[in-house]
């Protein structure tokens, strides 16, 4: 077959079927993605984000060997939570975010090679959703990891005590939660950074911005605080923080929702941001010098 | 099929960069073949390759090409392939990876896209090197490489971006019988080149700008004659050098007729070349001048830069 009926062919083949076209572009696009972002010496910033909470556990459990008593599970327990709620989903996986969702189009714009995407027969939208799910696999991948060694290293050095709290207790039913609230938070605050990569050349301040917004938000009416991706992830928590003072302003539950409203919420969160990105999409422009 | 859908068409098409102007007010309307951009640094070329094809938006007017816009990516970039001058690569990418996915991206399949990635391997000549990173190219290499992926697809407009930066004479000899023999499939071609005689020899048309403006358009002969401040040269090599010189001084629109340092020709310069042209059939024709031969000295794209943008601004 010649290169001309190899053309004409694909053309009809996509004229004929856009979906398929769509379905195969976002599976390319992510799989190159996922590959320049994961698999690099780069990325060892987000590597340390994520992983210095396990690392911790870990010399404490090595050099800390004498506090195994089983008593102390609920203890260990209520520190995870900490980890989790206090340093994941405020610090850790925020960060990881901005890096990785910023990155998508504020990095090649820096490298100059966000012309090649711009001039292949790709929609814009479906660059931006394809992206997008790179950065998420990615982001979800290495905290589900990190957050997975947290939880085995805190119950292993417990023993058949520990097996028994995650297996026969509620530790299963904590982790899965977990997992689930950190795909969830890589899910909104990855929406909230590809959006703020679009609008400004800077999206680091905005960043601060909308930390400070994460931080205060409960001090707002409730529509307000539906605004914040950390509103969707306190109700989704399976332990609470014994906190008081001005620090329990990052875990109090102003108003319950359940947590079929708040995973709902957050995933229409996400996806209305997302929609704001393909539209920003097309504002852009290759002026690589004004970068 | 419409006569827009053949043709590149710029219709009162303006650019501003915040306050700085990129391209005012440009419009022209381009068939198949081999059309040249021309004039200096900051002249407008770049933005207009880049208007051309979607990278940036125009702030006033519109642009078609073959009557499909940017905002119909699918079907626009299956017609178009585009050189850039950007001189960077995707990190850690091999030749062959920066032509494949691309094409992986149109639609092709697997096998599809490998015999289509060879194939423009082969035609930029970097089928040897495809296995390396673009990281250790040479900048010829690199600038085959992005010819190599510009063409992959077999776009019916190909635009390039000064394709022959950073190649040797033989690469850039390759080059342009590539460009060529794409041109002669009837296919569009428009290049920005600051080598004027390699432009010269190779457009059917030349698009002139300077400072954002287009200020001539069209075949070279055309826009030579259209310039009539700069009298035509025309160089007459002859045997009766004297003769022809005395004959050509009495016709009103001969300005001047130098005899060449070796007598056996002239270099008349004329404001009206149809007019010489008669004289000369008649001369000859009478057996006073025996001419060997006859050609335009001054309507190559190199005279009418200068003459149209002068030799201020430098070459782009």
């Amino acid at each position: 077959m010649s290169a001309q009926d190899l053309v004409a062919r694909a053309q009809k083949w996509s004229k004929e079927q856009p979906w398929r076209l769509f379905g195969s572009q976002i599976s390319i696009l992510v799989r190159n993605e996922v590959r320049r972002n994961l698999f690099t010496r780069r990325r060892i910033g987000i590597y340390l984000l994520a992983f210095i909470p396990a690392l911790i556990i870990l010399i404490d459990d090595i050099f800390g060997r004498s506090s195994i008593d089983p008593a102390q599970i609920e203890s260990k327990t209520q520190v995870l939570a900490g980890i989790v709620q206090l340093y994941y989903f405020r610090l850790g996986i925020f960060f990881a975010c901005m890096a990785i969702f910023t990155w998508l189009f504020r990095g090649e714009m820096v490298e100059r090679t966000l012309h090649y995407q711009f001039l292949v027969p790709v929609r814009r939208e479906v660059l931006v959703i394809g992206k997008f799910l790179a950065g998420a696999i990615v982001a979800i991948a290495l905290f589900e990891t990190a957050i997975l060694a947290c939880f085995s290293l805190t119950y292993s050095r417990f023993g058949s005590a520990g097996k028994s709290y995650v297996f026969d207790g509620p530790g299963l039913g904590q982790l899965w939660s977990y997992l689930l609230v950190t795909a969830l938070a890589c899910l909104g605050y990855g929406s909230v950074f590809l959006a703020l990569s679009l609008l400004f050349k800077n999206p680091i301040i905005p960043g601060v911005v909308i930390m400070g917004w994460e931080a205060i938000a409960p001090i707002f009416p409730s529509w307000a605080q539906m605004l914040s991706v950390t509103f969707y992830l306190k109700h989704l928590c399976p332990v609470s923080l014994p906190i008081t003072g001005p620090l329990a302003i990052f875990t109090v539950v102003a108003e319950p929702v359940s947590p079929l409203i708040a995973v709902l919420g957050l995933v229409c969160l996400s996806i209305a941001i997302v929609a704001l990105s393909c539209f920003l999409i097309h504002r852009v422009e290759i002026t690589y010098t004004a970068e | 099929m419409t006569p827009d859908a053949r043709q590149i068409v710029f219709e009162n098409v303006s650019k501003f960069y915040g306050e700085v102007l990129g391209v005012n007010k440009v419009s022209f309307s381009l068939g198949p073949g081999i059309t040249s951009l021309v004039g200096p640094n900051g002249s407008g070329k770049t933005t207009l390759m880049n208007l051309l094809t979607g990278l940036i938006r125009p702030s006033r007017g519109s642009i078609s090409v073959l009557g499909l816009t940017p905002q119909q990516p699918i079907e626009f970039f299956r017609q178009v392939g585009y050189c850039t001058q950007f001189d960077s690569f995707p990190p850690g990418t091999k030749g062959y990876d920066f032509i494949y996915w691309p094409l992986r991206l149109h639609g092709f399949a697997h096998d599809q896209a490998a015999k289509l990635t060879n194939e423009a391997l082969e035609r930029a000549g970097m089928a040897q090197m495809a296995r390396r990173k673009v990281a250790g190219y040479s900048k010829g290499m690199r600038q085959r490489i992005r010819l190599a992926q510009a063409i992959a697809h077999h776009p019916s407009v190909l635009v390039l971006d000064e394709p022959l930066n950073g190649l040797d004479p033989m690469a850039r000899a390759e080059s342009i019988a590539l460009f060529e023999a794409i041109a002669k499939q009837g296919m569009h071609v428009i290049i920005s080149s600051h080598i004027l005689e390699e432009v010269d020899r190779i457009s059917d048309r030349v698009v002139l700008m300077s400072s954002g403006y287009v200020v001539a358009e069209g075949q070279i002969r055309e826009v030579r004659r259209e310039v009539r401040e700069h009298p035509m040269q025309i160089l007459v090599r002859c045997s009766n050098a004297a003769r022809l010189a005395g004959a050509a001084f009495e016709l009103d629109h001969v300005v001047e007729a130098k005899i060449l340092d070796d007598g056996r020709g002239v270099l008349v310069r004329t404001r009206d070349a149809e007019q010489f042209y008669l004289l000369l059939n008649k001369i000859v024709s009478g057996g006073l001048v025996e001419v060997d031969a006859v050609a335009p000295a001054d309507d190559d794209v190199n005279s009418i830069y200068q003459y149209l943008i002068g030799s201020d601004g430098g070459p782009a």
